[in-house]
């Protein structure tokens, strides 16, 4: 289904923005998750987007980032809906959001 | 009462596609599963619902550790509970979890399926829960749901329509808070009624959800959420606030180090008195039972074989528990997860989980807590990892072995203001250890796991004061886990060891040391050419036999080779005895020698113990002698090019 959504158009749209690029503060809802970065996390990209939507990160879930790593700013603690979780911005980079003030 | 007694078929039918047959046919307690997600306080209400009657095993196969415990509800059922490992989905990612998946489907091997099913859920963050119970409903076992913690949930002015939620998902619902031992007994006879009603479990249309169905099911939480549960009114700001001051990049690093180091301090110096303790009275029972028995092989055997051998595993004890009531602590309070968040970058750079990095600073005292340490690691691949690089962390036992041979062969000077050159070859050894741990779990990555990072995503618990009596539990859980079954790997290897250094006894008017006439001499002189190329003579060789039982009995087998009496108290005579018998070469080879090389048999036996393998244990036994070898070899060489032959 969302081989569909052909990656490029949701790019596109300005309001979009990977998770990995989010910084402490930014909050807004969970817009898309889908793993099309395939390599070397271990695991194949649907899993990756499995466990990424078993932690929460779901489309229309609220999310706020709350803290970041001192090296790289990496991995960095986001609250989504009432739970948080820390993940590295690498795995982060499959979630898109739209960031809002809410 | 409930729609899950209503829903059951008719009379004594098939249970699941799995396991068919009727259940009256079993005997024996009914089984009672607790299922969970992790930090819902379901070992609480374990522990409050069994009490002191629980036993600890491992499930078949696996290192996962099977907890069950047993009690007797008012109407004289006696019910087994088994805690299984917490959870987000049935769908398995860590062996933790794939046994909770197997054992609520009635696949384990040696284990019937459940009776009924207890669903343990935060009642403070029911999202999650409700996924999970979802995919509980599609298994089919009778199912009983404990909102634990339903004070703090009350306190937050968290409203849930218990009524409206029991309907919904047609499983009676008991509101509970473990650590006061609330509900509980509300919940035994809930369980108690659903296996007297007969309840029986519908079919298992369970399977793996994919990406479309674990959304669909988010959604369908969400509904529930909507439709019964009020947000709080005063939500939980304090896990907020302490984050601000733990989470901070810049604080938050110093406040975990300021942490470590009393941890490091408490395992150090808290431990010294009592392990002196265990060493001094197992040594008084070594001399009373040679005082006592005739002299001849059985009292040999007993003294130095038994007593010593039982004598050199309890003297981990203390660390081991003073280390675990630390790490237990943390664990509760909810600090481990936010230690790992902010190493994660720092050990990532070597291949390592940032969870990696309790268990690594453990092995600085001993490689066997650390090792036992590696559980808080949930991905197979790193906690392998970590294993297998703990050892070569400077542990405790190679201090006699490094303060020997330094005192013998570094002079005593001063290199600069404040730094002897002895005290830099000791940070140096130090220094060696940690970074070829970063590189060999860098290798280890590579060349086992193709380069291949596991996802880092972990749940960040809401902070929690612990409770004395689960901590004080699970620490003496960890107690017997260690004595009853590390013990029985380290102690057989420790009475070969004896052993092999004992027998065949000196032949009359020998003139040598009795080890020499012993298999372990054999042995040495055999294999001494092996070590000639790395500047080992054969006493040196005979010394690493008995050694092999821990790394500081090296140093005693030196003093019994060279015959010098009472070597361990006695370093400086020994000492300046190698100095005379070993050129400078030979010397810094075995201190090389000793950074890398696995002498230690309890580690390796802990080794086979947590990873269930003997192939990883032979990974780990000939990568440390090859890098101790190749070591040992090139200061050897350079040593003696450079005039130290």
């Amino acid at each position: 289904m969302h081989e569909l959504l052909a990656g490029q158009t949701v790019a596109v749209d300005a309001g979009l923005t990977r998770l990995s690029h989010a910084r402490p503060g930014d909050r807004g809802v969970i817009a898309d998750v889908r793993a099309d970065h395939a390599s070397g996390h271990g695991v194949d990209v649907h899993e990756l987007e499995r466990r990424l939507l078993e932690f929460g990160f779901v489309e229309g879930a609220a999310f706020e980032v709350l803290h970041q790593g001192l090296f790289g700013a990496d991995p960095i603690a986001v609250k989504v809906d009432d739970m948080r979780v820390a993940l590295r911005r690498r795995d982060a980079e499959d979630v898109w959001v739209r960031l809002g003030s809410k | 009462m409930s729609e899950a007694v209503q829903a059951a078929p008719l009379g004594g039918g098939p249970l699941s596609k799995e396991e068919p047959g009727p259940r009256t046919t079993r005997s024996g307690p009914a089984r009672v599963a607790l299922v969970g997600n992790p930090n819902t306080g379901k070992t609480a209400l374990f522990n409050a619902l069994t009490g002191s009657r629980q036993k600890v095993a491992n499930y078949a196969g696996v290192t996962v550790e099977r907890k069950e415990g047993f009690l007797t509800t008012p109407s004289g059922r006696s019910l087994s509970i088994l805690d299984l490992p917490g959870t987000y989905s049935l769908r398995a990612r860590s062996p933790d979890e794939a046994v909770t998946r197997d054992a609520v489907l009635g696949r384990l091997e040696g284990e019937a399926e459940p009776d009924a099913v207890v669903a343990v859920a935060d009642a403070t963050n029911l999202r999650l829960v409700l996924r999970l119970i979802l995919e509980l409903k599609a298994v089919g076992r009778p199912m009983v749901l404990a909102l634990n913690m339903y004070d703090i949930a009350q306190r937050q002015g968290l409203r849930i329509d218990l009524e409206g939620l029991q309907r919904e998902l047609g499983c009676p619902i008991v509101t509970t808070v473990a650590t006061r031992k609330r509900g509980i007994a509300e919940l035994t006879a809930k369980v108690d009624e659903l296996i007297a009603s007969g309840a029986l479990s519908t079919e298992n249309v369970w399977h793996e959800p994919s990406a479309t169905e674990i959304r669909g099911a988010h959604r369908e939480a969400q509904r529930i959420l909507k439709a019964y549960v009020r947000p709080p009114e005063h939500p939980d700001t304090v896990t907020g606030r302490v984050d601000a001051v733990l989470l901070h990049p810049a604080a938050g690093l110093a406040i975990l180090f300021a942490l470590l180091f009393l941890m490091f301090q408490a395992v150090f110096t808290w431990a010294a008195p009592l392990m002196d303790g265990i060493d001094a009275s197992f040594a008084w029972l070594g001399a009373f039972v040679g005082q006592v028995l005739p002299d001849g092989l059985i009292k040999d055997f007993i003294a130095d074989g038994v007593i010593a051998g039982v004598g050199s595993v309890l003297v981990f004890l203390p660390q081991i528990l003073i280390l675990f009531f630390f790490i237990i602590l943390l664990e509760d309070f909810g600090y481990m997860a936010r230690a790992a968040f902010l190493m994660d970058k720092i050990m990532g750079g070597a291949g390592l989980h940032g969870r990696a990095f309790i268990p690594l600073l453990s092995s600085f005292a001993c490689a066997i807590p650390g090792i036992m340490a590696a559980r808080v690691i949930d991905q197979k691949r790193d906690r392998m990892t970590t294993i297998l690089v703990a050892p070569l962390m400077t542990c405790s036992a190679r201090i006699p072995v490094y303060t020997l041979i330094i005192s013998a062969f570094i002079p005593n000077e001063t290199v600069g203001p404040g730094l002897s050159l002895q005290g830099l070859v000791m940070f140096g050894l130090y220094a060696a250890g940690i970074l070829s741990a970063l590189a060999v779990s860098f290798v280890i990555r590579k060349v086992f796991w193709r380069g291949a990072v596991e996802p880092f995503l972990m749940e960040l618990p809401t902070y929690k004061l612990p409770s004395y009596e689960s901590v004080f539990r699970n620490l003496l859980l960890r107690a017997q886990i260690f004595l009853s079954r590390a013990g029985r790997i380290i102690l057989p290897l420790m009475v070969a060891v004896w052993a092999l250094s004992t027998f065949p006894g000196a032949p009359a008017g020998a003139t040598q040391p009795a080890i020499d006439y012993s298999f372990a001499g054999m042995i040495g002189h055999a294999i001494q050419p092996v070590f000639a190329p790395i500047g080992f003579n054969w006493q040196m060789v005979v010394a690493l036999i008995p050694g092999f039982a821990a790394r500081e009995v090296a140093v005693a087998a030196l003093g019994t080779v060279y015959a010098v009496g009472d070597a361990e108290t006695n370093v400086g005579a020994l000492g300046a005895r190698l100095a005379e018998q070993w050129s400078l070469a030979t010397g810094l080879s075995f201190l090389a020698w000793y950074i890398f090389a696995p002498q230690c048999a309890a580690t390796l036996g802990v080794v086979k113990r947590e990873t269930n393998s003997w192939g990883w244990t032979a990974v780990m036994f000939f990568y440390m002698v090859a890098l101790a070898y190749l070591t040992s070899f090139i200061v050897y060489r350079v040593a003696v090019s450079m005039g130290g032959g």
